[in-house]
């Protein structure tokens, strides 16, 4: 009984705290993407609310929290309600294994970095939903791109992480961490962190892989019908899916929370903020790519650079 | 094979050369216009609506309402209206009313104007509520502008009851 | 790089615009789809007409005049320059040299403001947001400058029959001067950001090639007929106002595809900056208005044909007189309707990504094609 409370508070808690670091940094996050874009476009981003535009992404969720939740006539409406929630449930889910620090993290499971993954590729899913659900052709364009494209750079993404876990011999993230206690894994992987932070900005469906919402060819993509807070849903899960991303390259890649002086938690979300800061960057600077060519660079570049860089990892070990 | 490699690793580069412009952007300050807070001064042929020009020896307009502007105009924008005024031949507008909604902004009028008595304003915060509020009456304006810089006010002529000759022409028929 | 085409036999319509982010205005394409593939294309126009054909007949030579500059709002001042050489023509009026050169340099310098603007949407079109915002930089200026002497922004109405109204003062020219410096050192920025881009290179080399005899069948000139590889500008081949007194190339194309009608829109810009450089280092003194020009014009009898080279290809006016002061009929010839004919060729066999590529680099302004 004392067993179940106190698992059951602790459920609780974590989720909450989930529900409200989520949230909070979908907050920051779109308010920081505005701000990186306007500077480096020449403009100040927004002002007007809070200092500096601070609270301008929490009046824009009240707009979407008061408009009309649209559901297009021939619809397929369950799976339509469904695919919002699809998208962001895995999100949630990943956070159960993010070491924040030392003694902040849900649960150490001795598989966390499968489940990150696993639970990861089901945002296709909910993509595919989304899109089909609709009824609309864009969308469903979208939704078919996206699927077309998930190999191309899941698979390099794997196998790019694979490097780093042979190299430590653990799939549980605290362990990782506790490999990089002198010298961080991007000294001796950098090959493996440039193609994961390429790989994790298609996971992410970002610019210039941003080709299932492609605005200029698709409108929105596969959530052109969605209208209020199921779209808010999708872009909470865009945002929140770049922090799932970021967190695991700086577990993989960058330390984790370790570094000197400051406190843990605060050293690994410098370094989550960072990678988040260079995702941005790409946006902000390439056009996109057609998705052929994305199918190209994963088959062709990605995936050969990944197995040699897997191969190359194995024979050091090995050797060494 | 190696020129793929070449090819590859020519892209990486070009990649990264952008992304060097963009930060270097990024730290640069920023060029916009805060609009409400700041404000630009318009440029010397900024053309606002029309509006007389005051003329500094009698401290009124020069407008004869000759209606060459309200003829000229493509878009009927503008209605004049005039009378003789008692003593001499000369007539002098009563009305000067523009309707800024159809205006086109092709300054036609101000070439136009045989007295050079118009001039662009320079009043750019033209958004209103309602079409009446693009309803400019151009001799209530300058009797403000009067009244602002001390001058007497004008005082249109009142046309006299039993030969008033108001005459309203709305412009662009072209002949007449 | 293409996919092979499926052996999927139905196919499935799709309506591009008139709302869509791409067709830059209310053009609507529809597109018949196999998959990602589209298999047949056709444009509908007519959207945003206005019947500005049928409005010359309507009103006085002058009160035309504004209507010059909305029917391609880009690039005004040539369409305005086009109809006061059909009407200067017409009656015989002269253009003093000094209005012939402000004319020039405000029309090159707004050809610049529409290249750049072309330039920053069609980098929208791709998916790069950035480019845009520092063509909008530099256009300001542009805007600026041309804001200074015409007293417009967009619309402009500046030149009359006969010469020009205002006349360039110092500051014009000094700003001028300090704007072709500046574009000037920001080709390196643009050529690492955009032009040597992996990304950008992928997505435009071999896509949308317009072969010389396919640009000729359909009538497309300016920048697209140049991308081709067929030198015809009537700058050069039909020259008009003072073009022949400078010195300036035609920038071609080689293999007619979007990367390369996008490079002779950059080069052009180079070009037209040397024209205003020559055209202010040259600048007579003089009038800017001919002597004698009838404030209720009436021209002869007769007919003329006025073609100009603009930002988007030749444009002419065929303007009829029969002695009123009303033209008795005025016809458009106008740049992007032919451009626009050539698009289902193109859109053969692409896929969608590629259509939006292709259908940006032909630089439509939808207003111009419905007049």
């Amino acid at each position: 009984m004392q067993f179940l409370l106190a698992e059951g508070a602790r459920i609780g808690i974590s989720l909450i705290g989930v529900i409200g670091l989520v949230s909070i940094n979908a907050l920051f996050l779109i308010w920081m993407e505005r701000k990186v874009s306007a500077h480096i476009q020449l403009r100040p981003g927004p002002m007007e609310v809070g200092f500096h535009g601070a609270l301008q992404t929490i009046a824009d969720a009240l707009k979407l929290i008061g408009k009309e939740l649209i559901t297009p006539e021939d619809a397929d409406k369950l799976i339509y309600l469904l695919a919002p929630i699809v998208m962001f449930l895995p999100v949630l889910v990943s956070f159960i294994v993010i070491p924040f620090s030392p003694t902040l993290l849900i649960r150490d499971l001795n598989v966390g970095i499968l489940l990150i993954f696993a639970f990861s590729t089901m945002a296709v899913l909910a993509i595919l939903m989304a899109g089909w659900s609709s009824n609309n052709k864009y969308s469903l364009l979208g939704a078919i791109r996206s699927v077309a494209q998930t190999i191309a750079y899941e698979i390099p993404l794997l196998i790019t992480a694979m490097s780093v876990i042979i190299m430590v011999g653990s799939l549980k993230l605290t362990d990782i961490v506790a490999y990089q206690a002198t010298v961080w894994n991007v000294l001796f992987q950098p090959l493996a962190f440039i193609l994961f932070i390429i790989c994790g900005t298609a996971e992410t469906n970002r610019a210039p892989f941003d080709i299932p919402e492609a605005e200029s060819e698709l409108v929105a993509g596969f959530h052109t019908e969605y209208s209020g807070m199921r779209f808010a849903i999708f872009f909470l899960a865009e945002y929140t899916n770049m922090f799932i991303v970021s967190a695991v390259a700086t577990v993989l890649f960058l330390g984790g929370w370790r570094g000197p002086i400051l406190p843990p938690l605060v050293w690994f979300l410098l370094k989550v903020y960072a990678i988040i800061f260079l995702m941005m960057w790409f946006r902000w600077t390439f056009p996109r790519l057609r998705f052929d060519q994305l199918i190209t660079l994963g088959w062709k570049i990605l995936i050969p650079l990944s197995l040699a860089n897997l191969i190359l990892t194995a024979l050091a070990i090995k050797i060494f | 094979m190696t020129a793929f490699i070449k090819d590859t690793l020519i892209g990486f580069w070009s990649l990264l050369a952008g992304l060097g412009v963009t930060i270097r952007y990024f730290v640069k300050p920023i060029v916009t216009v805060q609009y409400p807070r700041e404000k630009l001064t318009m440029s010397p042929r900024y053309r606002g609506h029309t509006e007389f020009i005051i003329d500094p020896e009698t401290g009124s307009h020069l407008c004869n309402a000759c209606e060459n502007c309200a003829r000229t105009c493509p878009s009927n924008v503008i209605s004049v209206t005039g009378v003789k005024v008692a003593g001499t031949k000369k007539k002098r507008a009563v009305t000067y009313v523009l309707d800024y909604s159809l205006c086109s902004l092709c300054g036609l009028c101000v070439e136009v104007c045989p007295t050079k008595a118009l001039k662009f304003s320079d009043e750019y915060r033209l958004a209103g509520f309602s079409r009446q509020d693009m309803i400019i009456d151009v001799i209530a304006r300058l009797q403000a502008q009067q009244r602002a810089l001390g001058l007497p006010e004008e005082v249109p002529p009142v046309p006299e009851a039993e030969e008033a000759k108001t005459e309203e022409t709305k412009g662009g028929e072209g002949e007449s | 790089m293409m996919l092979e085409k499926g052996i999927e036999e139905k196919t499935f319509y799709l309506n591009l615009g008139p709302q869509h982010p791409a067709t830059h205005g209310v053009l609507r394409v529809v597109l018949e789809m196999d998959g990602e593939f589209i298999a047949n294309s056709e444009p509908i126009i007519g959207y945003g007409h206005r019947a500005h054909e049928k409005m010359a007949e309507l009103r006085t030579y002058q009160q035309y005049l504004p209507n010059m500059g909305r029917v391609d709002y880009l690039h005004a001042l040539a369409y305005n320059q086009c109809y006061c050489m059909a009407v200067e023509k017409l009656t015989g009026i002269q253009v003093p040299e000094r209005a012939e050169f402000i004319r020039v340099i405000t029309s090159e310098l707004n050809r610049i403001s529409s290249h750049l603007l072309w330039f920053g949407a069609y980098l929208l079109d791709l998916g790069a947001f950035t480019p845009f915002l520092y063509c909008f930089d530099d256009r300001e200026h542009i805007l600026d400058l041309l804001d200074r002497i015409t007293g417009s922004r967009l619309t402009y109405c500046f030149y009359r029959f006969g010469g020009v109204p205002v006349d360039v003062d110092e500051e014009f020219i000094a700003g001028t001067r300090a704007f072709i410096s500046r574009l000037r050192s920001r080709w390196n920025d643009y050529d690492t950001l955009v032009t040597k881009n992996v990304i950008f290179i992928n997505r435009t080399r071999d896509v949308g090639i317009m072969t010389p005899e396919q640009a000729l069948k359909y009538g497309v000139t300016g920048p697209n007929l140049r991308g081709s590889g067929i030198p015809y500008d009537i700058r050069k081949s039909e020259p008009f106002s003072v073009y022949p007194l400078f010195d300036f190339e035609i920038p071609l194309g080689e293999r007619g595809d979007v990367l390369d009608r996008y490079v002779v829109r950059l080069q052009e810009m180079e070009q037209s900056l040397r024209i205003i450089e020559q055209a202010l280092d040259k600048l007579p003194e003089g009038p800017i208005m001919a002597e004698k020009v009838p404030k209720r014009l009436k021209p002869p009898e007769g007919e003329v044909y006025t073609a100009v080279e603009t930002a988007r290809g030749e444009f002419g006016i065929y303007l009829v007189s029969k002695g009123d002061v009303k033209p008795y009929r005025l016809k458009l010839r106008v740049p992007c309707f032919s451009n626009l004919s050539v698009m289902p060729e193109l859109f053969q066999d692409v896929m969608v990504a590629d259509a939006v590529a292709i259908l940006g680099s032909l630089d439509l302004v939808i207003p111009d094609i419905d007049r």
